[in-house]
């Protein structure tokens, strides 16, 4: 168990490792002389400024050498400066961070809980009007660009009716504490969480209820239901416990999607996580912004894979641990 | 085989209707998607020659729409083919010759299934600089790892087949055997995917689109919903109606995915029902 997961661990590494060695080829590929951006950011630049800029910057060093003081960088979580923003990427990141934890986060619970309750509905009375309207439903809303629906929630429930801020991540002005303020801001998150978690919750109910009717025709439920057990307690007790193993297995490893959903979402509904910094980071052409951004939110999938990884072959006995 | 689906059938005609606007639609709708045809934010159904109203500039929304089903459906077919064109090669040698050119395939690929596709998108847009060519390529490369890993489990199973061994013993080279003995076996599940990567390709252009990364000369759904989003307030068709063609195209594919699975999976199809 030990060897294995530190095995897991390991090869995690290599990833990053990949992942950060990835990124400074994307940098260096990205258009315009970083020297030349930097000196336009200062004003003006003529050959002497320049030079000092490459020196100070390690830009006049052999590529290999560049990479490695790259490396070095992100290891000391130095992800680079943000010319356009005056303010090292790390620090932007930083501040961002929270807000898109807590809005993929509960947008994470709320699909995982409803796919998996409506999976679970449409499995149990496969065949009838419910599961027909489950499955369409579910084949909508699979097929349905974040960004629309996004747009779509505004429209119903910020304009035709007032009930639901559209916009940020609290009221302007309002200064609100303590309780009040988790309200306010609760009311901001009902929006962009259902909107990524719509999307989600298709796949994970669609996902639910194949695995649940594939858990369906194995022998054991027969014999559950020839000791005489009622549907119900089959059903709960046997056959979804046994479907939802792969099911919350795949949405661990599909975290990285959700990364894409909070891109679009937070544009829309202009939720200040790092999603929306991206973004920002795209219309003002701000690579090193830009890459930073990519590189956390590629960092945190891994990790993300990683726990969901380790907890999956601890939960699940029927795997054998490889040494 | 198809037809046999109702929801394939459903999808297969509503794809059929879609191509034929991509194909005839501008021959109906010689005048340029750009071009101010009437007062801006003319609202739907006022006037019969601007069916679905004028957007922020005074351009006709159906003509969008109808030239915005090229984009689209040709980003998503090609990017598509560009993706098997990467994934089918890598996953039949990684399968046919095992060892470790699979292990190096195989970890090469998961490296590219871990990395967050939709910002990696985003990311290769941006840099390559936003354009039919490059839209298309960052797609390709996001997309084809699950067609690695397919096509690899296929010629694993395969491999071991007699006919294929037949094969060897015969003395054929090896990627003549991939060619012509393993792959037009693995072919079924390949073509299934395939088809709902479709939609997946145009859910991300669409996207890429809406966040301003579109090909600047081309009218595409994403970019009108991108563009309608500031005004959406004042004009919600300019939004609304491109986003439908978007769902209903997407839809349509994810149907023929699961209508071809049914009818070439016909033991995956019963357990599923």
């Amino acid at each position: 168990m030990i060897s294995f997961i530190a095995q897991r661990i390991a090869k995690a590494i290599v990833v990053l490792l990949a992942l950060v060695v990835l990124n400074f080829f994307l940098i260096r590929m990205a258009p315009g002389d970083p020297a030349l951006v930097m000196a336009g950011e200062a004003g003006a630049g003529d050959q002497v400024f320049l030079a000092q800029l490459r020196e100070k910057f390690g830009l006049d060093q052999p590529l290999p050498v560049q990479l490695f003081l790259y490396v070095k960088g992100i290891l000391s979580l130095d992800l680079g400066f943000s010319f356009r923003q005056q303010m090292p990427v790390a620090t932007l990141i930083l501040q961002r961070l929270p807000a898109t934890l807590l809005l993929t986060g509960t947008a994470f619970a709320i699909s995982l809980g409803f796919g998996i309750l409506f999976g679970a509905l449409a499995a149990r009375f496969a065949g009838t009007w419910a599961d027909t309207a489950i499955t369409v439903l579910a084949l909508i809303f699979y097929a349905t660009p974040l960004f629309w629906v996004a747009l779509m929630a505004i429209l119903l429930f910020s304009v035709a009716v007032d009930w639901l801020p559209s916009f940020g991540y609290e009221s302007v002005g309002a200064n609100y504490t303590g309780l009040a303020h988790v309200l306010d801001v609760a009311a901001h998150l009902v929006l962009p969480a259902t909107t990524i978690g719509l999307f989600f919750m298709a796949t994970y109910a669609r996902m639910t209820r194949a695995s649940m009717l594939e858990v369906n025709r194995l022998d054991f439920v027969k014999t559950a239901r020839a000791k005489g057990l009622s549907d119900t307690v089959i059903q709960r007790r046997h056959v979804l416990r046994n479907a939802l193993l792969p099911v919350v297995t795949l949405a661990g490893l599909q975290a990285g999607t959700l990364v894409g959903g909070a891109v679009l979402t937070e544009t829309v509904f202009a939720w200040p996580g790092i999603g929306r910094l991206m973004y920002e980071a795209l219309l003002q052409r701000d690579y090193n912004l830009l890459l930073g951004v990519f590189v956390v939110c590629s960092a945190m999938v891994l990790a993300f894979n990683l726990i969901t990884d380790l907890v999956y072959r601890s939960v699940d006995p029927r795997i054998e641990f490889a040494s | 085989m198809l037809l046999r689906n109702p929801g394939g059938m459903i999808g297969t005609a509503i794809l059929t209707i879609a191509i034929a606007v991509a194909l005839f639609g501008p021959l109906l709708f010689p005048t340029s998607p750009w071009r101010m045809v009437q007062r801006p934010f003319l609202p739907p159904f006022t006037l019969a020659n601007l069916p679905l109203g004028t957007d922020a500039l005074g351009r006709d929304v159906m003509a969008g729409i109808i030239y915005g089903a090229r984009v689209s459906l040709l980003v998503g077919l090609i990017s598509t083919l560009a993706s098997l064109a990467v994934g089918i090669p890598l996953g039949a040698a990684a399968g046919y010759f095992g060892g470790k050119i699979d292990d190096a395939l195989m970890r090469f690929t998961e490296f590219f299934q871990t990395v967050p596709s939709f910002a990696l998108a985003i990311v290769l847009v941006a840099i390559m600089q936003p354009s039919i060519v490059s839209i298309v390529s960052a797609i390709a490369i996001v997309s084809w790892p699950p067609v690695a890993r397919l096509v690899r489990g296929e010629v694993l199973s395969l491999r071991t087949r007699e006919y294929v061994q037949a094969a060897v013993v015969t003395g054929q080279t090896n990627w003549w055997i991939i060619w012509r003995e393993i792959l037009p076996n693995a072919l079924s599940p390949v073509i299934v995917l395939a088809s709902l990567m479709v939609a997946t390709a145009i859910l991300l252009e669409s996207s890429l689109s809406f966040l301003g990364l579109g090909d600047p000369n081309l009218m595409s759904w994403g970019y009108m919903v991108g563009a309608g989003r500031t005004v959406i307030r004042q004009a919600w068709w300019i939004t609304v109606f491109p986003g439908i063609a978007i769902l209903v195209s997407v839809l349509a594919l994810n149907l023929i995915g699961e209508g071809l699975n049914d009818a070439l999976n016909p033991r995956l199809a019963k357990g599923g029902r």
